[in-house]
């Protein structure tokens, strides 16, 4: 396991962190878009190792805390019918929906299962064909070719019984969407190297065009971490603005395309609503039409009053970037891990639970 | 795991609900198989209850065991029902002399699986120098268990030089870990529904207490604390020193022993080793002068040869547990809020 040591190296670390001293001159913010980086930052006590000028401000990629509340209400409405087995990946359990969490159904007696793939849930669903097995398909580009691939399969398994509730949202819209509001202003991005190793790297050349910003497709290792936020500070303070790829070890131009050929077969996209922020415009998946019967929303009636967000929860502008969650005065109060006002105090790749669980030192 | 005992002939395959009435059934689950198996004098006299005597300042603990698989690699919960209380009872730094036990079974539970616990049990207390001296077999209805419970209770004599108590940690103190950290949470979660690594993770549940016997001899009062960082892991034991002695406590990633198979088990899953349950590891906080010979002793004795000080007591950040990342960073390693569940990404 060479990332283990190679990524995690303490003398190669300073280094980085010398160079970092030595390259920047005034003050940057960039923000790292994707939850997994924000864990590895404050996980690896990265942030307190920066110099002070380097603000990092935690992005919206952390698929738990953009799921919409309806469509939690949905999950626990399904995995409460008789009949029904509700699959999920494992921190979505804990998210509160406006009523409850997906745990707390589970406790109450609902048949809710931890996978981590979709797959598994297709041997149950063939193993029970008596029950409807409904997989929870969250995530970004990175989740989406195995959950595409799941009604592939059960499609070609002639399965009945086999459905997914979709929330797929997309990086590169929630980008724009970050630059086009008025409120934020970020200097740089770190993308999100999982993602890029399956959609590439084309969709991000009109964005550094288009709002003269320097991104740079990054790990999740520290040394990648440092290495990707040295790059971008090399661009700013240069006045350059390029698409670079920190993570090219993996992370190829045209990313994987026979993943992105099962993705298009089964999905198209749509505007999707992100919690927190809003409708983004082309910024999810939904199922194709000759997939519809995969599709648990079409699938199920539901009749579930839309429920409405915590008016407390500045959730929205700390995803945009436009507030650290120690700025929001629930924080660490009356929003806590045990008792989230909002998503992104749940999922230890939220923003607000990352600073919570690994930040301030009282000295 | 190949039985090492042949089972009886029984003209019964499967646990039902009979051989928890109090009747013939029960009469007969408990001579041939039970009695037979643990059987000493204590426990034959198969009163209500077992009598004993002990001179001198005794240590009691009781634990249940519930876990799923009830077979794992390593092990099985036969054995770990008994390491654990005989564990918990070392922890107080107390020699362990008997033990009670208790199943509950659902209904449906194999005849050789049972047999396969209880030979668990039986090596499981040879090894820790135990007897069970009393115990109680109940069952339940299909649904309403999970294959098998079991409750084990311990009671043993306090070593005479050992003084464990957490107001005696003070500054300086070093954080020492007996063995390799994570490896009995993820031989389980290797196990459970749909996981399947390449390589095979095997628990490392065993007894601790002739270890730690010897460590008492040697050391005495310089150690100041015990503690088995099963559930919660080592963060939540670390934790729970640093908010009740109001000191702070610094760790070194470094040189915290986790295998490797182990390690990228807990990246690939997205889990924290330093939250997984452990079995056969413990921890302990010891004077500083001594803290050098004591993890030279312990690498010497079972289960210690990965033993390591991983970290301090100190004044700085009370409350608080502050690791040192492999690349020099700093952060909080806070109590873990319900139960760790697997990250998307």
């Amino acid at each position: 396991m060479k990332y283990q040591s190679e990524y995690h190296n303490q003398e190669l670390a300073e280094e980085y962190i010398r160079e970092l001293k030595n390259t920047v001159t005034k003050p940057w913010k960039i923000m790292e878009v994707c939850g997994g980086q924000t864990h590895s930052l404050v996980k690896n006590g990265i942030l307190n190792m920066l110099p002070p000028e380097i603000q990092m401000i935690h992005g919206p990629g952390c698929p738990v805390c953009v799921t919409p509340l309806h469509l939690i209400d949905k999950a626990i409405h399904l995995a409460e019918k008789e009949g029904v087995i509700l699959c999920s990946f494992g921190d979505m359990l804990r998210v509160p929906g406006s009523q409850k969490s997906l745990l707390e159904a589970k406790a109450e007696g609902a048949d809710i299962r931890i996978l981590y793939s979709p797959l598994e849930a297709l041997k149950i669903a063939k193993d029970k064909p008596e029950k409807e097995v409904i997989f929870f398909a969250v995530g970004f580009e990175t989740t989406a070719p195995a959950n595409s691939l799941s009604v592939v399969h059960a499609h070609r398994m002639g399965l009945k019984n086999y459905s997914i509730l979709t929330s797929h949202v997309l990086v590169p819209p929630a980008i724009e969407a970050i630059m086009n509001d008025e409120e934020s202003d970020i200097d740089g991005f770190l993308a999100a190297g999982h993602v890029c190793t399956i959609i590439g790297l084309e969709e991000y050349y009109p964005l550094v065009e288009k709002y003269k910003i320097p991104i740079v497709v990054t790990g999740f290792e520290p040394i990648d971490l440092l290495q990707g936020i040295l790059m971008v500070v090399r661009q700013l303070e240069k006045g350059d603005f390029k698409l670079e790829n920190q993570y090219s070890r993996v992370v190829r131009e045209e990313g994987n395309p026979m993943a992105v050929e099962v993705i298009k077969k089964v999905f198209k996209i749509d505007n999707r609503e992100w919690r927190g922020i809003g409708t983004i415009p082309n910024s999810g998946f939904e199922l194709q039409e000759n997939y519809a019967a995969f599709d648990a929303n079409k699938k199920f009636d539901f009749n579930i009053r839309k429920a409405e967000e915590s008016s407390e929860c500045v959730a929205g502008q700390i995803l945009k970037g436009i507030k650290k969650p120690h700025e929001c005065p629930a924080f660490g109060k009356k929003c806590t891990p045990e008792n989230p006002l909002g998503a992104p105090m749940v999922s230890s790749e939220g923003a607000c639970a990352a600073y919570y669980h690994f930040s301030h030192i009282n000295m | 795991m190949k039985l090492h005992c042949p089972m009886p002939q029984l003209d019964f395959d499967v646990i039902t609900l009979g051989h928890g009435s109090g009747g013939l059934l029960t009469n007969k689950l408990l001579d041939k198989v039970i009695f037979d198996l643990l059987g000493n004098e204590k426990l034959n006299e198969r009163h209500d209850g077992a009598y004993f005597q002990l001179d001198g300042k005794t240590a009691f603990s009781t634990d249940n065991f519930v876990v799923s698989p009830i077979f794992f690699p390593g092990g099985n919960i036969g054995e770990l029902a008994v390491n654990g209380t005989v564990n918990d009872i070392a922890m107080c730094g107390a020699i362990p002399k008997y033990l009670s036990l208790g199943f509950i079974i659902e209904e449906g539970l194999k005849m050789t699986e049972f047999w396969e616990i209880l030979v668990a049990v039986k090596r499981a207390c040879d090894n820790a120098g135990v007897q069970v001296i009393t115990g109680d077999t109940k069952v339940v209805e299909k649904g309403k268990g999970d294959k098998i419970f079991i409750n084990t209770t311990g009671i043993g004599l306090v070593h005479s030089k050992a003084d464990i108590n957490i107001e005696n940690i003070k500054k300086g103190d070093k954080i020492i870990v007996s063995g390799q950290l994570a490896t009995h949470g993820m031989s389980i979660m290797s196990v459970r529904e749909g996981l399947e690594f390449e390589t095979t993770i095997e628990s490392d549940t065993a007894n601790l207490n002739h270890t730690v016997e010897v460590l008492l001899d040697d050391f005495g009062d310089e150690i100041h604390l015990l503690r088995d960082p099963t559930r919660g892991g080592a963060a939540t034991v670390l934790t729970e020193i640093a908010k009740s002695r109001k000191l702070g406590i610094n760790i070194e990633q470094k040189n915290i022993p986790i295998a490797k198979q182990v390690n990228a088990a807990c990246e690939m899953l997205g889990l924290d080793p330093l939250y997984v349950a452990n079995e056969g590891v413990f921890m302990a906080v010891v004077g500083a002068e001594k803290a050098d010979q004591f993890v030279e002793k312990l690498k010497a004795l079972a289960y210690g040869n990965h033993a390591a000080i991983i970290g301090e007591v100190v004044e700085e950040h009370p409350g608080q547990v502050v690791m040192s990342s492999l690349i020099g960073g700093k952060r909080v390693v806070n109590m873990l809020v319900g139960e760790q569940l697997p990250r998307i990404c």
